[in-house]
């Protein structure tokens, strides 16, 4: 019999400081960010998908087209193609294509390239309407930029 | 008359749970013969999801696989990278600095405290209250928070590499890290006062679902299921890697066996991750996070090796045979949640179904895991 | 031509009690989601007008565009009744409740069993609705809704016989009468009839909880246990419908646990009494209700006729007894 009474005060007494707990929290500001009003800074090391980094003092890109980022990949999203022009030491980047519909932003590609020639963007507002605006081509994109 | 009565003793009905559930586990389906409201049978059938993991361990090199080992249980992914990483070390006999082995170890340990957290939420949501979710996912925004700034990612990192990790940790990830422990040590009596205690969660839980160790032996559950049970194991105590030796926690162990008693060392071991975390930060070294002579291309030697770690729902174990290519001959996984849902069929008979709901979240289950 | 003005002020009455009812299940609505949301730290509806306002204006358009489906093979009569069998009742119990001295429908004599009455047709509505919608789950999840109103019901009228026998009426207006003139003279503080009556006020406030179907109690809309549960087969307008008739029924019910226990329209010091502070401690208890459900899990379907009957109903009646023992001795 005290048993019983025991558990139905002691079991009254936990559900009002389950609502004590809940009423503390609706007095207290919001957590959220009202995305899109507000938005928040990205982390330096966000990963978003790739992009070619500028090369300083040619004004064009640090590629060497040696194609160890298309190898590293393991879902084959990378296309890399270059061309030998004269007076120029090495092949020239002319087409870099991203398939980022199947990108799993490993970052096995950035590791593998020795003159850094890739990083990570902070691209993350990459809503789109059709499959061929996944596919990027990251030359066209850093001229664009310029 | 016979006929009648045979009627009305056969009067079982089929009830499917399914591969679209109200709760949040995942695409699973349970096929459930019901007498009235008691469950007979169980049978829950898997493939909803089924990617193919192993078969492309055989078609990627060592160092391509590593993005699939965060797909398959996304809320712990640093456990199952770990485990695959680890494996590889083995078999190629690299060693992996100091600095490097505690940033694993924390980042890992974090990542078991979101995972719980997330569990926690789920688990409350699937009883009903809907508050306790919110509450816990606005501490795991923390850990995501610090997780981001160091892997780039905020859920399926692909952060350890061969021989150490991907990169170092900026200058704010230790305040952060300490203040967060700091913080989520404040709120764990909130929610031991708002839920673990409530009268009517305790109905709900205690004495619901018992699970003996017998069972848990049978079927090869491990992690806070066999834990609650009464089973003491733990693989980073009973089969120590990575720097687990040095650390001072405790493994909680009880005795139960019903949903209460998983739940508690859930809600433990999130105390417990806490400590490790803070050990580790106190004992982090200087030095280089990737060991230096690492092969390009990796082709560890032949043979058959196994490696395994604990995750947030048990023990995780890689099983690869090489044959000196570069690529995998053979990756076995062994998925804990696998071994975890199939003493199911046989613990919810005679159950009655909100009851066996109860039961089901408590094992924690993430269809993807089982289904690689 | 000469119109008798009682009639004019019913059907002013009839009016706006419709109209009350309409806003409230329309505003409820809101004041769910907004309290919903600040209690797990984040801001409910905001965009559709200013801080979500015009969201049940819209909502409800929503709802009046999308088809009535009726499936084929369900009862027509009982399918189509059943909605307004269950919004009826609620709106009709709104005739005996007294806001303030002078803004009462209808003073009845028997006011109190009128409301608990009209209760009971409220269940026989579900019922009939998931018998006519021909789908085993619903009606499965009807019965457990039955059975615990059923149980609930019980300790509900035995606190009110309580009250009843307290106050000597049941004529609502002089129920409140009885405990003007500030808190000390309110049912719930009244500790001279019984000393278990703040514990008896729990009481009916559970019961009404379990009555109207809202967490932790609520079977019949939440538990998708069985897939679904007593309102599978509406669709757009009729489980408007349904809905709305549940906030009715919360409304109802706050308003009576208001006039019997907390005071009615009495201010707590005495001073300026009026509808104004009736719609206060209304509000307050509705806020209370939709509180609780945001807080707590859900009880099994056993676990709450356990509480019922094993608990509530032995409780209800101790606290019967020593109040009809105290009346005789003092």
């Amino acid at each position: 019999m005290s048993d019983y009474l025991k558990e139905i005060i002691s079991g009254t007494w936990s559900l009002f400081v389950g609502l004590g707990i809940t009423i503390r929290y609706f007095f207290q500001p919001v957590v959220t960010v009202q995305y899109p009003h507000q938005t928040l800074p990205m982390t330096p090391r966000f990963r978003g998908h790739i992009e070619l980094v500028k090369n300083e003092e040619t004004g064009g890109t640090k590629c060497l087209v040696c194609g160890m980022c298309e190898k590293a990949c393991p879902s084959n999203c990378i296309t890399v193609r270059g061309e030998k022009r004269e007076g120029v030491k090495g092949k020239v980047l002319t087409e870099y294509i991203l398939d980022f519909t199947k990108c799993s932003l490993c970052g096995l590609c950035v590791e593998s390239c020795t003159p850094s020639a890739i990083t990570f963007s902070k691209d993350y507002n990459l809503a789109g309407v059709s499959k061929e605006a996944y596919i990027f081509d990251l030359k066209k994109r850093l001229e664009a930029k310029n | 008359m016979s006929a009648l009565i045979q009627s009305q003793a056969n009067e079982t009905f089929v009830l499917n749970l399914g591969p679209q559930h109200p709760a949040t586990h995942g695409v699973l389906r349970v096929k459930l013969t019901m007498d009235g409201e008691y469950i007979v049978e169980a049978e829950p059938v898997l493939g909803y999801i089924h990617r193919m993991h192993e078969k492309m361990g055989e078609n990627r090199t060592w160092a391509q696989f590593l993005p699939n080992t965060g797909r398959m249980d996304y809320l712990h992914a640093l456990a199952f990278n770990h485990g695959y990483v680890s494996l590889v070390e083995r078999a190629a006999g690299l060693t992996v600095p100091e600095r490097a082995e505690y940033l694993r170890v924390i980042t890992s340990e974090l990542n078991r405290v979101s995972s719980h957290l997330l569990w926690f939420g789920a688990f409350i949501l699937d009883l009903g209250g809907f508050s306790p979710l919110l509450y816990a996912f606005d501490d795991r925004e923390h850990i995501l928070d610090l997780l981001e700034s160091v892997t780039g990612s905020r859920l399926t990192y692909c952060y350890f590499r061969f021989g150490g990790v991907y990169n170092d940790i900026d200058d704010n990830f230790v305040p952060g890290a300490r203040a967060f422990i700091k913080r989520l040590r404040e709120r764990m009596p909130m929610y031991h006062n708002l839920v673990t205690k409530n009268i009517i969660l305790m109905k709900r839980l205690q004495e619901v679902g018992p699970i003996s160790a017998e069972m848990c032996r049978k079927y090869g559950a491990t992690g806070p299921v066999c834990r609650g049970s009464g089973i003491n194991f733990d693989v980073r105590k009973h089969e120590p890697y990575s720097i687990y030796p040095e650390m001072d926690f405790e493994v909680p162990v009880y005795e139960q066996g019903d949903s209460m008693a998983r739940y508690m060392v859930r809600m433990d071991e999130i105390e417990q991750s806490l400590r490790i975390v803070e050990q580790a930060l106190d004992k982090l070294p200087e030095g280089p996070v990737m060991a230096e002579k690492v092969p390009k291309i990796l082709k560890p030697p032949k043979g058959d090796y196994y490696h395994a770690v604990e995750t947030a729902r048990g023990s995780f174990g890689v099983r690869a045979v090489s044959d000196g290519s570069n690529t995998p001959y053979r990756l076995k996984l062994r998925s804990p949640t696998f071994s975890n849902l199939s003493l199911f069929g046989e613990a919810c008979r005679g159950m009655l179904l909100p009851d066996a709901l109860a039961l089901m979240g408590s094992l924690d289950l993430v269809i993807p895991e089982i289904d690689r | 031509m000469q119109v008798d003005p009682e009639i004019i002020r019913l059907l002013a009455f009839l009016v706006g009690v419709i109209a009350f009812a309409a806003l409230n299940a329309a505003y409820l609505v809101w004041l769910e989601r907004k309290e919903a949301a600040h209690i797990q730290r984040r801001i409910g509806p905001k965009e559709v007008g200013p801080f979500g306002l015009l969201q049940p204006l819209v909502d409800g358009i929503k709802l009046m565009t999308k088809q009535l489906i009726v499936p084929a093979g369900v009862d027509p009569v009982l399918f189509k009744i059943a909605p307004i069998l269950v919004m009826v009742p609620a709106i009709m119990s709104f005739v005996t409740i007294p806001f303030s001295e002078t803004l009462v429908a209808r003073k009845l004599d028997l006011g109190l069993l009128v409301i608990f009455a009209f209760a009971s047709v409220n269940v026989l509505g579900l019922l009939l609705g998931a018998w006519g919608s021909r789908n085993k789950y619903a009606v499965i999840s009807a019965a457990r809704v039955v059975s615990q109103n059923v149980a609930y019901e019980i300790p509900m009228l035995v606190t009110v016989v309580t009250l009843v026998m307290i106050s000597g009426t049941m004529n609502l207006s002089e129920i409140v009468g009885l405990q003007m003139g500030g808190f000390w003279h309110w049912n719930i503080l009244n500790l001279a009839a019984s000393p278990l009556m703040p514990v008896a006020f729990l009481i009916f406030f559970i019961c009404m909880l379990a009555e109207t179907n809202r967490a932790p109690f609520d079977m019949a809309e939440a538990e998708s246990e069985l897939v679904a549960g007593a309102f599978t087969e509406y669709s757009g307008m009729g489980f408007g419908v349904f809905f709305m008739g549940e906030y009715a029924n919360i409304v109802i019910g706050a308003s009576v646990a208001t006039i019997l226990f907390l005071g009615g329209w009495d201010c707590p010091f005495g001073l300026f009494p009026g509808v104004h502070w009736f719609l206060i401690k209304m509000y307050f208890l509705i806020f209370t209700v939709i509180w609780i459900r945001w807080t707590f899990p859900r009880t099994t379907f056993y676990g709450l006729l356990n509480l019922s009957w094993k608990i509530l109903i032995p409780i209800s009646f101790v606290n019967l007894i020593l109040t009809s023992a105290m009346l005789k001795v003092f």
